[in-house]
């Protein structure tokens, strides 16, 4: 398998110097027309900068915060929201040295290797680290500031089990008593269907994961091309029949906090021993012309206001443990106290293979 | 009988060709070769023989090739034949509903993949079928979804159609099947093979649908694009795939465009008579079956979609409807918002559609041999995948910051309803006898009276045709939209239908199907107005 990296991270120098090259020239022309000197020193306006923010379309921050943010420091915030995190990462790529903004929100520890090997990102140390879990921070240059966890795990539909009690490990979902229960994604239109292969390949081993996957064929596991045809569609949640689904381990919270008519009770319980820890990060894009505000940006989005913000909006566990959760998040979505996870390193240099192994398996 | 289609005449002006020509390029130049020159550019220049070869040597590459043609040519084969009976119904016959089939033929065009496949595997499975990931799922949704290019731009091309010649076919001694087959189909061919285009495009570029209901087992051109540029990141894999797709558009396109050019006739008139009242049991009989047709393919699945929105906690209500008023969390706006903020950008996308597609019909009838080829380069964005597009107006647009333009994305919507104004107006157009023109100009009109009153009569309910189809694309667009959108201010229905069903809860699935019903209740209300402008058969001058 090859990985092409972009043209671009090549071709960019170049074109960047006649950039440059023609900047200076239409400078020295107008200096030369107007007679002034440039001064080479003019500090920037802080008044005047307006940071874009790029990031997936399950961003949402509430009103007012980053509002906050302008109120402390001038600076604007324009958030570019738009494509899933897999499609963000790939135009940030595609665009490498030439960012479509000054700071990308969303990269998570199953695309950060690919986002570092092509060089997005510039270093920052956040004093708000101090307040992150060390598990959390897997970029010891920090060119990546943790800003939210969440597990990927399997649910299960309470009253759907009937008398069978929930499984108890992922070697539960291959027996019998499951057959024709479980549907999960597929990992390479998924990003959850991703996350449980990954959860697979790190609990059974290189050696191992296949055979658990044929066996997870013969006892007719379902598979979807995304979450929601999973969750709505095969799953009971939507009118389906099978009671097991890979989802997250804030579904139960939300089943709550989304209910219609409101329940007391989430109808939905998640196997922990399942799950998969992702973690989202935001870095500044290398090629900013604002490279400070851009780490106060960073700052600020892993202080207190807008930490406590994440998890209502977007789903996800704040990174800063000093932030307190809402009370759905702590009664019903506890996060795994010992999740499966895996290098971005180990992921990616398995990435192209493991999903092409699992195709042939699963859908060949 | 049969007429030249009429080429370069009018008035013999040929500035205003031209312009429109030039109208034409700009528009789709700007809007598509530039945006599709940068990502080959980028993703291709480092792609030398050695790694083309391999890289169209592969056995996905090829099995998603094969797959790709054969399915959208089952495709499109298959609409047309489920279209045609009713599109034929709706010409000929006067029936109650038949205002009703013609506007909620549009309906399913809006609705979100997500949303309707569930609706579509539980039809199957309800009469005993488990689709699995047949490839009868991917054809039928492929029916549903464009079955009303069929019935609207055959059929509307078809109650226009003078009925004359078949009348003295009749008198002379054919058979009524021989009449079709001798008089009526050859005059139909030009919009039924631009109909059949345009379905098979949709349903080469078809997304959702493969994704859904092929589960992942199942790859196109379209999808094994996105994995390469999204999953896999391998650009140059993804771009020649893109070209591949683009080769493959262009030559289809321009044996239509050819096509539709040999076989345009001309008509002496239209047809005064219109529709017929049924008189026989058997005229009674087939309009029945047509119906029961239409209920089966396009009513079932959309009333299912509205039982389901409708209930609410074990019951059923309108408590979905009232909710889309309330920001959820998930969302940057009220579900209520998102649905004026796609209304808004419809009007614009079909307004520009309908501007730019009659100026590049003119242009396409008129500038001979270069007209087949603006014919084809704009059949193009319908066949390049919204990966590419949206990777290409990410490069591109950086010059002007056009990027961060609101108009970027009615603009992109109207780059795909310019084809659908096309395909109605140009047969409509090649079909006025160049002899009305000649005479209306040796009665001392100019050009533009000319223009006024022979062409655009003739062409108006084929332009209305066109809009209105240009205003459901966009209403119903996701894939372009979701590259484009930026937030509050551009979220649009679509993007909120995909949101809401991205985190587990009936309230979030309520809103969902609600604003989705919402949607196909706009799009059906837009063709409604659009129904009633066209007016009934517009007799000849």
């Amino acid at each position: 398998m090859q990985l092409s990296l972009p043209a671009t991270a090549r071709r960019r120098p170049a074109a960047t110097v006649r950039a440059i090259g023609l900047g200076l020239a239409m400078a020295l022309i107008t200096a030369a027309c107007t007679g002034t000197v440039i001064d080479a020193d003019a500090e920037v306006d802080v008044e005047a900068v307006t940071l874009t923010l790029i990031t997936h379309e399950s961003f949402v921050v509430s009103d007012g915060v980053f509002e906050l943010f302008t109120e402390q420091t001038g600076i604007k915030v324009d958030v570019l929201a738009a494509g899933d995190a897999g499609e963000v990462v790939s135009r940030a790529v595609l665009s490498s040295g030439d960012p479509e903004g000054d700071v990308l929100f969303g990269i998570d520890n199953t695309f950060l290797q690919r986002g570092l090997d092509a060089n997005l990102f510039l270093p920052h140390y956040s004093a708000g680290l101090e307040s992150v879990p060390d598990e959390l921070k897997l970029d010891p240059q920090n060119r990546v500031t943790p800003m939210g966890v969440s597990d990927v795990c399997v649910n299960y539909w309470i009253d759907a089990l009937g008398p069978t009690p929930p499984p108890t490990s992922l070697e539960d979902l291959a027996s019998p008593a499951f057959a024709g229960a479980f549907v999960t994604q597929n990992p390479e239109s998924s990003s959850p269907g991703f996350a449980f292969l990954l959860a697979t390949v790190s609990h059974f081993g290189e050696d191992g994961w296949e055979d658990y996957w044929r066996q997870l064929v013969a006892n007719d596991v379902a598979v979807t091309a995304g979450w929601t045809d999973a969750y709505y569609g095969e799953f009971v949640a939507g009118g389906g029949s099978r009671p097991l689904v890979t989802s997250y381990a804030s579904s139960p919270p939300a089943e709550v906090i989304f209910a219609d008519p409101p329940v007391d009770e989430p109808p939905t319980g998640v196997l922990l021993e399942s799950c998969f820890r992702q973690i989202e990060f935001a870095g500044i894009l290398k090629g900013t012309a604002y490279p400070n505000e851009a780490g106060q940006l960073i700052d600020f989005m892993l202080g207190e206001t807008f930490q406590q913000d994440v998890p209502l909006n977007m789903f996800v566990y704040p990174a800063n443990e000093t932030v307190s959760l809402p009370i759905e998040f702590t009664k019903f979505g506890p996060l795994s106290a010992d999740p499966i996870t895996m290098s971005p390193a180990q992921i990616e240099a398995g990435r192209l293979d493991w999903t092409q192994r699992w195709t042939d398996i699963v859908l060949g | 009988m049969t007429q030249p289609a009429s080429v370069g005449a009018a008035g013999g002006t040929r500035y205003p060709t031209v312009a429109a020509v030039l109208v034409t390029v700009t528009f789709f130049g700007l809007l598509v070769v530039w945006p599709l020159a940068s990502v080959f550019q980028r993703s291709l220049a480092d792609v030398g023989p050695d790694r083309l070869v391999d890289i169209l040597g592969r056995g996905s590459v090829r099995k998603a090739l094969f797959f790709t043609v054969w399915q959208s040519f089952a495709s499109a084969a298959l609409t047309l034949a489920i279209g045609l009976p009713i599109a034929h119904a709706i010409a000929r016959y006067q029936f109650w509903g038949r205002k009703l089939i013609r506007v909620v033929a549009v309906v399913p065009f809006v609705l979100p993949t997500v949303v309707v496949g569930a609706a579509i595997e539980a039809a199957f499975s309800r009469v005993g079928l488990s689709l699995g990931r047949s490839v009868l799922a991917i054809l039928a949704a492929h029916v549903f979804f464009n079955v009303a290019i069929v019935i609207r731009v055959v059929g509307g091309f078809w109650a226009g159609l003078d009925q004359s010649p078949v009348a003295a076919a009749r008198v002379l001694g054919a058979s009524p099947f021989a009449a079709f087959r001798w008089v009526t189909l050859p005059r139909l061919m030009p919009s039924i093979v631009g109909a059949g285009v345009l379905v098979f495009l949709f349903s080469f570029t078809s997304f959702g649908v493969i994704l859904i209901l092929g589960r992942g087992g199942r790859a196109t051109l379209e999808t094994e694009i996105y994995r390469n540029a999204i999953f896999r990141q391998e650009f140059d894999v993804a771009a020649v795939l893109a070209l591949v797709q683009l080769l493959v558009v262009a030559v289809l396109s321009l044996f239509a465009a050819r096509f539709q050019r040999r076989h345009a006739t001309a008509q002496r008139g239209r047809d005064r008579r219109g529709a017929l009242p049924l008189r026989t049991a058997g005229q009674r009989l087939h309009v029945f079956g047509i119906i029961l047709l239409v209920v089966g393919v396009i009513g079932i699945p959309v009333l299912a979609l509205v039982d389901a929105s409708l209930q609410v906690g074990g019951g059923y209500g309108f408590g979905n409807y009232r909710n889309l008023l309330d920001k959820v969390s998930l969302l940057p706006v009220s579900p209520a918002r998102s649905m004026f903020t796609s209304l808004w950008f419809a009007l614009i996308a079909a307004l520009i559609a309908a501007v730019v597609g009659l100026l590049a019909a003119f242009a396409v009838v008129r500038a001979g041999r270069v007209g087949s080829w603006l014919e084809t380069l704009a059949l193009i964005p319908l066949g390049v995948s919204a990966v590419t597009l949206g990777f290409g107006y990410l490069l591109a647009f950086t010059v002007f910051d056009l990027r961060r333009s609101p108009w970027l994305i009615p603009l992109a919507h109207a780059v795909v309803g310019v084809p659908f104004v096309l395909a109605s107006v140009v047969p409509a157009l090649r079909g006025i006898d160049d002899r009305f023109r000649q005479a209306a100009a040796a009665l001392g009109a100019p050009p533009g009276r000319v223009l006024l009153l022979i062409d655009w009569p003739l062409i108006r309910r084929a332009a209305f045709t066109g809009a209105g189809f240009a205003f459901a694309v966009s209403l119903g667009e996701f894939g372009a939209t979701t590259f484009l959108s930026r937030g509050e201010e551009s979220f649009t229905a679509p993007l909120a239908i995909f949101r809401l069903l991205s985190q587990p809860g009936d309230l979030l699935r309520g809103q969902a199907l609600a604003l989705s019903v919402l949607i196909g209740l706009m799009v059906a209300g837009i063709a409604a107005i659009l129904e009633r402008g066209r007016g009934e058969e517009v007799g000849l001058l």
